[in-house]
């Protein structure tokens, strides 16, 4: 069998850009267009301040995201446990002098720009988990001992992440981890093992790791008429807002929940509930069904992917993506507490879209290198 | 590579279903939203506009108060308010010390607008000062651009042109009180106000008028964004009184500084041209709030400027009855116009002895005699004869001991007590000595001056039981512009020749050297009056004190509350009475001494005015409601 230039990983950056899925980042930029013009109208039509600098950070992302995808794939696989490293420590700075930020400590000023450690194990975790699988069998899976190690590097930071408090992040997290495992062939037994581990663990939790606004959020949810105008406050206006917009909504920029401040946040977390308001269940869905064309193209990319690492990342990628979709809409419907959660691509946040266009990249590399065979001894350096 | 293949085989269907769970779950939204915006798309439209949308009402303007020739009495002011939009400025201090160089801000009214701020949302107006004058209004709006947030705010407010000198008739508004508080909203605006007293109280409901609505669009905060719908309210009714106010302003002035009451009346329409009680009080005070030193000064006056003395004064009507009694004794025929009784001076009950008061007596007296110069042992005599049941049987049909139902808040009943009366309410029976005093209008009887007014109307208007009235609309008839003639009356079944001796006997009153007023007699022809007066003792004469060398102490010696009260009813003019009066002057001294040159100043006064007119009412006055109907009342 004749080697293609493309089966290994000694492509040139013409050949690589040229085979990135130009088709998957024009569906991101579709996207992210409709987040700039929900930007426009949360600040009554204005790019200032909120558009404006979405459409540079979104510009910036691409760029990050391209320079992630025609980085060899090897490089990550090479690097995937030092970058979880860093990221470990990243949170534990942030754990003992993290900024206060929006009541919640997330942050890690630099001065020049802050970055949210949280954001960034986003992407260790998968690239931890597809690293430490990548050359695993089957009965490597089955048994574990193996599976110990990756479990408990994925508490450590999830833990780390609930305490700053995140709680949103920290599950997020934790379930894209779990996706992980169960693509990698996990037995089904294990999951339900672990699942009655997890209620046994909620217990202690409940009564000593969370706090108490925290409770007062997932009381809150089961019940939001409890507080109407507390904690279930932002609930029910967000509840009334995307109710009211009906089929076809209200109008660009006439949505009157939003524009008259009934909405909280509307440029971040309730962007959706804007977008819905004013555009209706059309609009809504519209949306949901771009999310949905993108979710596909994910996983098409991450099978037609032939080393088991690069699918990993694939299936990582997108499953991270598809919980900050559903865990945000669900929660501005109340479907699911209100755990401070944007929305990929629409809303507005800097770390969050360079984090999501990293992960694209991510994406992207993998889809580039989709017939490069990586060894079970590539991670050493070959 | 078998193992890769059985590896790739499950990590494909896996995924599969990993993203099977993943669309699954998708769906679930859309589900969710489809529920939300189409099953309960309604509900939430309704919730999102009940959130939006806040319904305001609009203060109505209330309804000016005009005197019989549309003159105001009652008018809504422009307010001018000083407001302080705490958003606007950046630097409050600056503003307030700038602001302080116009209107005098001390340290602690700065002190109270920043507390009161804190409460305020940033955009919501403080209002700083009410009522400004003109000039301060203008160095404001001059100086507007040194003086950031600070706005001039243009409200209404009630004004009463001629303040006290109207109070009794008009009343006045002022801020609702938590008990008339009825779920109205209307009373709940600010800065609204309800008739207190007067005819404000009374034409409450018709002054109010009906509020408008509008309907705002606000945001979460409650900031208003635009207006979207507007309902203009209903102005309140303009009110015509029967009041002329410059005869209003004079009886008051005349009556200034002491605690007296006038009322003026149309004999023939009861018309109330003028109802005065002094001391008056500021109704514009009670509209902008009393400081709580204002407010006890007024009610410890001994005066009692509160007391609407027209209406709610009850005195002994004194001598000013003894018509009533005469007519009684007439009507029963115990006397004719010529039987005469002795005066000695003094006339002997059992143990008592009831004196005249002229030490020494008058002599032989005839009726017009005895009412020209108010001889008591005259009436006491034909008291005792009459009896007090037909006598006060008199004096009701005359309108005393009971409400007439003058459009006035507080009107009191006065006592016009019977044998039967005293039985019930007192428990004991009635004693001749009580006729007796009765007889000299003492004793039990009170009377209002409203009451007093009636009463000379009814003696000299023909016998018509003309009632008092002080709103022009009610004395439209149904067919529109024609006023009341007074026709409407009925007759009170006395004797015209009896009614006309009573006439001559009061014109003899000013025109006899004897009479009783005849120093206060109009020597201008054709403008003379009739009446009679009275004097009230509020204290009892010792025999000590009668008997002693300086005998009854003169009024000028007693304290202010020992004096007598001074009373006069009368009538002008002499030939064809028009127009009747009555005049209380608490502890004022004689009758006529102190209340008959008083009458005689009003009754000159209302006749020169309406002298080139043929009619009180229906006469050209370009700014009058010259011929009034009902469809330009309140237009």
């Amino acid at each position: 069998m004749a080697k293609s230039p493309f089966r290994q990983s000694d492509m040139n950056l013409g050949q690589r850009l040229w085979q990135i899925n130009w088709s998957f980042v024009l569906l991101i930029s579709i996207t992210a267009s409709i987040g700039f013009g929900m930007l426009y109208s949360a600040a009554n039509g204005s790019f200032d301040p909120w558009a404006s600098r979405q459409m540079l950070r979104f510009i910036a992302g691409v760029f990050l995201m391209l320079i992630v995808a025609v980085i060899d794939i090897h490089v990550w696989l090479r690097y995937a446990y030092l970058i979880y490293l860093i990221s470990l420590l990243l949170l534990l700075v942030v754990e003992f002098s993290g900024t206060i930020g929006m009541g919640a400590q997330r942050w890690i000023d630099l001065g020049v720009f802050t970055i949210q450690p949280s954001e960034i194990m986003k992407i260790s975790i998968i690239l931890l988990l597809a690293r430490y699988f990548y050359a695993s069998r089957l009965e490597d899976v089955s048994r574990i001992s193996h599976l110990l190690m990756p479990i408990l590097l994925m508490v450590i930071p999830a833990v780390l992440i609930v305490r700053q408090p995140d709680l949103g992040t920290s599950v997020l997290l934790i379930a894209t981890g779990i996706a992980m495992l169960f693509v990698v062939g996990v037995r089904i037994w294990m999951f339900i093992l672990g699942a009655f581990v997890t209620i046994g663990a909620i217990i202690p939790l409940w009564q000593f790791v969370l706090r108490d606004y925290q409770k007062a959020r997932l009381l809150t949810f089961i019940n939001p008429e409890r507080d109407p105008l507390g904690a279930g406050y932002h609930i029910l206006q967000s509840k009334i807002a995307l109710g009211s917009g009906g089929l076809f909504g209200k109008g660009f920029m006439g949505g009157s929940q939003s524009h008259l401040s009934f909405l909280p946040e509307k440029q971040t977390d309730f962007i959706f509930t804007m977008l819905a308001e004013e555009f209706g269940l059309v609009g809504g869905l519209l949306l949901i069904a771009l999310y949905i064309l993108l979710l596909v193209y994910a996983f098409v990319m991450s099978l037609r992917c032939r080393s088991q690492f690069g699918r990993l990342i694939g299936i990582g990628v997108s499953t991270s993506f598809f919980l900050n979709v559903f865990v945000n809409i669900a929660m501005v419907m109340g479907l699911v507490p209100v755990v401070g959660m944007p929305l990929p691509l629409i809303s507005y946040g800097g770390t969050a879209m360079l984090t999501l266009m990293f992960s694209f990249g991510l994406l992207l590399c993998v889809y580039i290198h989709r017939d490069v065979q990586i060894s079970p001894g590539s991670a050493d350096g070959d | 590579m078998h193992r890769d293949a059985i590896r790739y085989k499950t990590f494909s269907r896996r995924s599969v279903i990993l993203l099977g769970g993943k669309l699954t779950l998708l769906s679930g939204l859309v589900g969710r939203m489809y529920y939300l915006q189409i099953v309960q798309g309604e509900k939430y439209k309704t919730l999102a506009d009940e959130n939006r949308i806040s319904l305001k009402l609009i203060a109505p303007k209330r309804g000016r108060i005009l005197d019989r020739f549309g003159r105001p009495m009652a008018i809504n002011q422009q307010n001018y308010r000083v407001m302080l939009v705490p958003e606007n400025t950046s630097d409050l201090e600056f503003s307030l010390t700038q602001l302080g160089k116009i209107i005098p801000l001390n340290k602690q009214d700065i002190l109270r607008i920043k507390r009161k701020l804190k409460r305020k949302r940033r955009f919501m107006p403080l209002m700083l000062r009410e009522n400004l004058d003109w000039n301060d209004v203008a160095k404001i709006e001059v100086n507007a651009a040194e003086l950031p947030g600070i706005e001039i705010d243009v409200g209404e407010s009630r004004f009463y042109p001629a303040g006290s000198e109207t109070v009794s008739v008009l009343g006045y508004v002022s801020r609702v009180s938590e008990k008339e508080l009825t779920g109205n909203p209307l009373l709940e605006l600010p800065g609204f106000r309800t008739g207190k007293a007067g005819i404000e109280k009374v034409r409450d409901l018709d002054l109010r008028g009906k509020s408008g609505t509008t309907q705002v669009e606000v945001n979460a905060f409650g900031r208003q964004i635009r207006e979207l719908e507007r309902r203009e309210g209903q102005s309140g009714a303009e009110t015509y009184l029967t009041i002329d106010m410059d005869l209003q302003k004079f009886v008051s002035r005349r009556l200034a500084k002491q605690a007296a009451s006038a009322v003026v009346m149309d004999v023939h329409t009861g018309e109330i041209l003028a109802l005065v009680s002094t001391p008056g009080f500021d109704p514009n005070a009670f509209n902008r709030g009393l400081s709580n030193s204002e407010w006890k000064a007024l009610v410890s006056n001994p005066r009692a400027p509160l007391n609407n003395k027209a209406i709610a004064g009850q005195y002994a009507p004194g001598s000013t009855f003894k018509m009533i009694v005469a007519l009684a004794a007439l009507k029963k025929g115990i006397v004719t116009p010529r039987t005469k009784y002795f005066c000695s001076g003094e006339l002997e009950l059992g143990n008592s002895i009831f004196h005249c008061w002229k030490k020494g007596g008058h002599g032989n007296m005839s009726m017009v005699n005895a009412i020209v110069q108010s001889c008591d042992v005259y009436f006491y005599e034909i008291a005792l004869r009459t009896g007090i049941d037909n006598i006060s049987a008199m004096a009701r049909r005359l309108g005393l001991g009971q409400i007439l139902d003058i459009e006035l808040s507080g009107e009191k009943r006065g006592l016009i007590p019977t044998r039967a009366w005293k039985k019930r309410v007192k428990r004991v029976s009635w004693q001749k000595g009580e006729t007796l005093l009765a007889g000299i209008g003492q004793g039990l009887i009170l009377a209002t001056p409203l009451q007093l007014v009636v009463m000379m109307a009814r003696l000299v208007n023909g016998g018509k039981a003309v009632l008092p009235r002080l709103a022009i609309d009610s004395l439209l008839t149904n067919d529109g512009s024609e006023l009341s003639n007074g026709s409407e009356f009925s007759d009170l079944g006395i004797d015209t020749l009896y009614l006309n001796l009573m006439k001559t006997a009061m014109t003899k009153v000013t025109t006899s050297p004897v009479g009783t007023a005849y120093k206060a007699r109009i020597r201008k022809p054709g403008y003379q009056y009739g009446g009679k007066t009275g004097t009230v003792q509020v204290r009892r004469i010792s025999e000590a004190e009668r008997e002693s060398e300086s005998g009854v102490k003169k009024n000028k010696d007693l304290k202010w509350a020992e004096r007598d009260h001074a009373l006069f009813v009368g009538y002008a003019p002499v030939e064809s009475p028009r127009y009747a009066v009555s005049v209380v002057v608490e502890h004022g001294g004689g009758g006529s001494t102190t209340a008959a040159p008083i009458a005689k100043d009003i009754l000159f006064e209302v006749q020169k005015r309406y002298s080139s007119r043929s009619r009180i009412n229906g006469q050209p006055d370009p700014n009058g409601p010259a011929s009034l109907n009902k469809n330009n009342i309140g237009g």
